[in-house]
This record gives C-alpha cells, sequence and structure tokens, in this order.
C-alpha cells in the first residue's frame, strides 16, 4: 500500500504469566498477538475490534511501542520501529500520542487542565516556554469545545464527557500524525458519547490525522471507522472496509459479533436466537 | 392482582438539601420484566436501593411508600424488615467479582443464603444450589462449587450470581445493569438465561440499564427516569413506537445503530437541556407549593 502510515508484518507479542510464575525464576510467557499482518492508511480511521482478551489494546500499544513486540516489523512513516530503543523512539513520540479509557485515572488529579495540557508541549518543544504552551492549551480546549478558562480547573471539577475532551486535548495539542483511542468513549452516557464522536470527526476533518480506534461497541465503530480489523484471541480473523464488513462478513465470528448487538427495536424472540 | 413491587410517589432526599428522587410511582406485576432507563446520575440505583432499606446515610425518604409482594417497608421493624425483604427480594449487581466473596467458595455463598433464609439442612442447601447451578447452565457444577470467584471468567461469574439470586425464590429480582461490563456474546447469552430463568419462576424482574437495545428484547414496560423524576412510563411496544417525551426521542437519536450508519447521531440540545430543567424546576415548585401547608 503506497499512503500506509503503519505497515505491520508477522508481528508476535508474548508477555509474562505471572499468576503462573513460580517463587524463583521467570514466569511462563502468554502468546498475545500471534503474527499480525496489515497497514494504516494515512488520513484513516481504523477500528480494531474484539472481544475482552483478543489482544486489542496490546495490539494498539504495541504500535505506538508501548509495549516492544517479540518480532515482526512495525513501519511507521516508512521506519521500522518495532525494535529500536527508548532514545531513539523519544522524538518519534510526538507523532505518536493516545487518548486512555478512563480520564478520571489517566489525568494527574493534582495537576490542572491547563498544566496536563501544557506539559508535554514543553517536552516536546512545540512551545517554548510557559506562556506560550498556556496559550496553546487555550486554544486546543476551545477547540475540543471547552471554554478556554478550563485551563485553570482540576480534573475533579470536570464532568466524565468534559474530562475525556480534555484527554483528546492533549493529544491533538501536539498535531501528531497518529493518535491510538483505546476505548474512549465506553464510559460515557449515550448523550456524551454521540459528542465526543461528533468532535473526533470534526477533528480529523481539521488536523487529518491518522487514528486507530479501539473498541467493543460495533455500532460506534460503524460510524466512525473507515476500516475494521476484527481480533480474536491475538489473530485478525477479518479486515475490512467497514461497510462491507457490516453488509457481508466474510468471517462468522464477525457475523456473531454483529448478531450479538441488541438493536432499540422490539422483536420477540431474539434472545432465543443462538 | 398484586404487584410484586409497588413503588407510591416516592421522594428521597439528601438530609439538608434538595430531592433526589422526585414522586416516583411504578408497579411491577408478576411475572413482568420492567426496565429502569436513563443516564447515569438519573436516580436509577437510587430506586433500586430505596426498595432494599439500603439508601446511603445522608439521604432519606421523604415521602411516599415502597410495597414489596402487598406489604408496606414503611413502618416495619428494622430486623423483621431485613428478613422480609431478604426471602422476597433479591439483587443481581453489575459487577459480580465486588458482590461476591473473593475469600470463600462458590458452595458457602450460595449455600448460605439457602440455609439463612430458607432454613434449609446444609445437606439439603448443597442440593438445591447443585439444582440451581444446574439451572443457569454451568455445565460441571459439581466442579464449580469447590472454586473461588477469581477462577471464573466473568459470565461464569454472573451465572452464579443469577443462580443466588433466584435461589431462594424470590417475588422481586432487582438486577443492575448486569451485562453493562460483558463482551456482546455473552451479555446475550446471560439476557436469555435471566429472562428464561424469569419466566420460569414467575418473578417480576426490576431491570436497571442505560442500553435501549436490551429494554427492547428483554422488557415489557418501561420508566425513562431523568434527572430523579420519571418522564414516561409505557409498554416498550409503545416506547419504541410512540415515544411521548422529548427526551426519550433525544436517547434514542443519540444511540448510534449498526445497521442505520446514514442516520445522524444528535447529541441533546441545547434547547432540549433547558427545556428538561424547567421541567424538573416546575415540578419541584408544584410539590413544595403541594407542601407548604402540610
Amino acid at each position: 500500500m503506497p499512503d500506509a502510515l503503519f505497515a505491520v508484518t508477522d508481528l508476535h507479542l508474548s508477555l509474562p504469566d505471572m499468576t503462573k510464575k513460580p517463587l524463583f525464576g521467570a514466569a511462563p510467557r502468554i502468546e498475545i498477538l500471534k503474527g499480525l499482518n496489515f497497514a494504516i492508511a494515512e488520513g484513516e480511521i481504523t477500528g480494531i475490534v474484539g472481544e475482552s482478551g483478543s489482544g486489542k489494546t496490546s495490539l494498539g500499544r504495541t504500535l505506538i511501542r508501548l509495549l516492544k513486540p517479540d518480532s515482526g516489523t512495525i513501519h511507521f512513516a516508512g521506519r521500522d520501529i518495532a525494535a529500536i530503543g527508548d532514545d531513539e523512539m523519544r522524538p518519534l513520540r510526538r507523532d505518536l500520542q493516545i487518548i486512555f479509557q478512563d480520564p478520571f485515572s489517566s489525568l494527574n488529579p493534582r495537576k490542572t487542565v491547563g498544566t496536563i495540557i501544557a506539559s508535554p508541549l514543553l517536552l516536546h518543544k512545540v512551545a517554548r516556554e510557559g506562556r506560550e504552551a498556556r496559550e496553546l492549551a487555550q486554544e486546543v480546549l476551545t477547540q475540543v469545545g471547552l471554554p478556554g478558562n478550563f485551563v485553570s480547573r482540576y480534573p475533579h471539577e470536570l464532568s466524565g464527557g468534559q474530562r475525556q475532551r480534555v484527554g483528546i486535548a492533549r493529544a491533538v495539542a501536539l498535531k501528531p500524525r497518529f493518535i491510538l483511542a483505546d476505548e474512549i468513549v465506553s464510559g460515557l452516557d449515550v448523550s456524551s458519547q454521540a459528542q465526543i464522536l461528533d468532535l473526533l470527526m470534526n477533528l480529523r476533518a481539521q488536523m487529518n490525522f491518522t487514528m486507530a480506534f479501539i473498541s467493543h461497541d460495533l455500532s460506534v465503530v460503524r460510524r466512525l471507522c473507515d476500516r475494521v480489523i476484527v481480533m480474536r484471541r491475538g489473530e485478525i480473523v477479518e479486515e475490512a472496509e467497514t461497510a462491507t464488513l457490516f453488509e457481508k462478513p466474510q468471517h462468522a465470528y464477525t457475523r456473531l459479533l454483529r448478531d450479538s448487538i441488541p438493536l432499540p427495536e422490539v422483536s420477540d424472540g431474539w434472545l432465543k436466537e443462538s | 392482582m398484586t404487584a410484586y413491587l409497588d413503588i407510591a410517589n416516592l421522594s428521597v432526599a439528601l438530609r439538608r438539601g434538595g430531592r433526589l428522587l422526585r414522586s416516583v410511582s411504578l408497579r411491577v406485576e408478576p411475572g413482568e420484566v420492567h426496565a429502569l432507563v436513563g443516564e447515569s446520575g438519573a436516580g436509577k440505583s437510587m430506586i433500586a436501593r430505596a426498595v432494599f432499606g439500603i439508601l446511603p446515610n445522608a439521604v432519606e425518604i421523604i415521602e411516599g411508600d415502597v410495597k414489596l409482594a402487598g406489604e408496606s417497608l414503611k413502618h416495619m421493624p428494622q430486623g423483621a424488615r431485613r428478613l422480609f425483604i431478604g426471602k422476597r427480594a433479591a439483587f443481581i449487581p453489575q459487577d459480580p467479582l465486588t458482590a461476591l466473596n473473593p475469600s470463600k467458595r462458590i458452595e458457602q455463598q450460595i449455600c448460605d443464603r439457602l440455609v439463612h433464609i430458607l432454613g434449609l439442612s446444609r445437606k439439603d442447601a448443597h442440593a438445591r444450589a447443585l439444582a440451581l447451578l444446574g439451572e443457569v447452565k454451568i455445565t460441571s457444577p459439581e466442579r464449580v462449587m469447590r472454586l473461588y470467584p477469581h477462577e471464573l471468567s466473568g459470565g461464569m461469574r454472573q451465572r452464579v450470581l443469577i443462580a443466588a439470586a433466584f435461589a431462594a425464590e424470590p417475588r422481586l429480582i432487582v438486577a443492575d445493569e448486569p451485562t453493562t461490563a460483558l463482551d456482546v456474546t455473552v451479555q446475550k447469552q446471560i439476557l436469555g438465561l435471566i429472562a428464561d430463568m424469569q419466566a420460569r419462576h414467575g418473578t417480576a424482574l426490576l431491570f436497571v440499564t442505560h442500553n435501549l437495545g436490551v429494554v427492547a428484547k428483554l422488557c415489557q414496560t418501561a420508566s425513562v427516569l431523568y434527572a430523579g423524576k420519571v418522564v414516561e412510563q409505557a409498554s416498550v411496544q409503545q416506547l419504541f413506537s410512540k415515544p411521548q417525551h422529548a427526551y426519550t426521542r433525544a436517547l434514542m437519536a443519540a444511540t448510534p445503530r449498526y445497521d442505520r450508519p446514514e442516520e445522524s447521531l444528535k447529541p441533546a440540545s441545547p434547547e432540549l437541556i433547558a427545556a428538561l430543567a424547567r421541567e424538573v424546576a416546575d415540578t419541584d415548585a408544584a410539590w413544595a407549593k403541594e407542601h407548604q401547608h402540610a
């Protein structure tokens, strides 16, 4: 694929199984990702779906090199980042941002919203000094639909939806090429969820970033994503354009996932189908 | 017919402060599944807690009554009330891991309840617990009885709690978002199981959820809750074909559906939020006026 931002080949990841660790010696390893091949095109939103334990979060974290794969390649913008060290990763971090599921635990409760957004700007030298960073923080807050004066608020003063906007602001402030969004609307009520999805689509149109959107909710993925990767037990069972995947799922597992979603319309007997 | 659950005009308030539940009335008949729908903070769980008489300390019932199987809980003495509720109602929580005692085997957790509430002997309780685990389609009940909660998957834990809930043949079961933390495929199995058990035992079920899909597939009647007030109460058929309240319609418009990707999602409009705030304020004003003379 010519315009791939990410090209992944034969990606393997294993992690130590701490529940089986002997008192002395190393824990046995569990295979988490079992040889994945896929690409993420520049400017697209790719949904990564699957049930708990399927490896979707581990895959996301390996992509942005929060985890180190055992083998395989991860080409990001043409460069293989699968095995490079922390020092070499550091300059790339600005372009690989993440938004977390739970904005409660991912925002430092002792820091103001302004500081939370400004410190990565200073770290990556996007802003030269504190005042500039603060002004940029205000700007990006208005971009995500929050009042600029929220810079002096603390996370606990905000609602769940507002907090998630801060998480988004922190990530997009750096104008990264790639954003990993891991279950970012799962904890929200439907009306906040609809607002956040709206916001993501607008931001994407303005800023043209590439995104991997990890979710267990196929209805949300149907709305937002251009392509979808379906995972099960560390393997990709199906990958397709969103419309194709939903209308003509090739794999029985994809069909099962789709058909297990209760649609908001009354129909007797749905619960009895299996 | 006596409703198994009859909440009449229930208002709950902070000891010093405003109302958290605003004159809520709802009934659940034998064999009926009633949905309690609303967003976080609407008061869904507060209603569930009022039924079991376990409201937080800072909160009290200031008006209205809860009747369980025809009897008012209002003037019952504390000790008698606990046993009365324990015999007639059971609870299925959202998070089975915190609801189960991590240091006790599954067997003990189900049997304790049977011994306590039904007064069975240990031996009878064991036999009944085995039968119950079979009924919730756990394949090797003998083995599961000896396990600890952490050794079970999320779906299995929820099955165990369903078995425990039905153990003492309650008239009413309150389920508080029991499938929210589960994968969709497991959710469907668990919903099917709950529906099945409920129909077989003729239990009344109050099902707390924020998921309109679950309401449509499982429930027969529903109350939509906003800011502690029931804004709409209807049969599920009617709720989905002709939603009456603007808030119900807004909830539906904000819910994404994989089968209708072209429909744009509509977050609640500022006008609607203002209208809802006004409606709540008007309700409170009318209520305050009525209670001036009392």
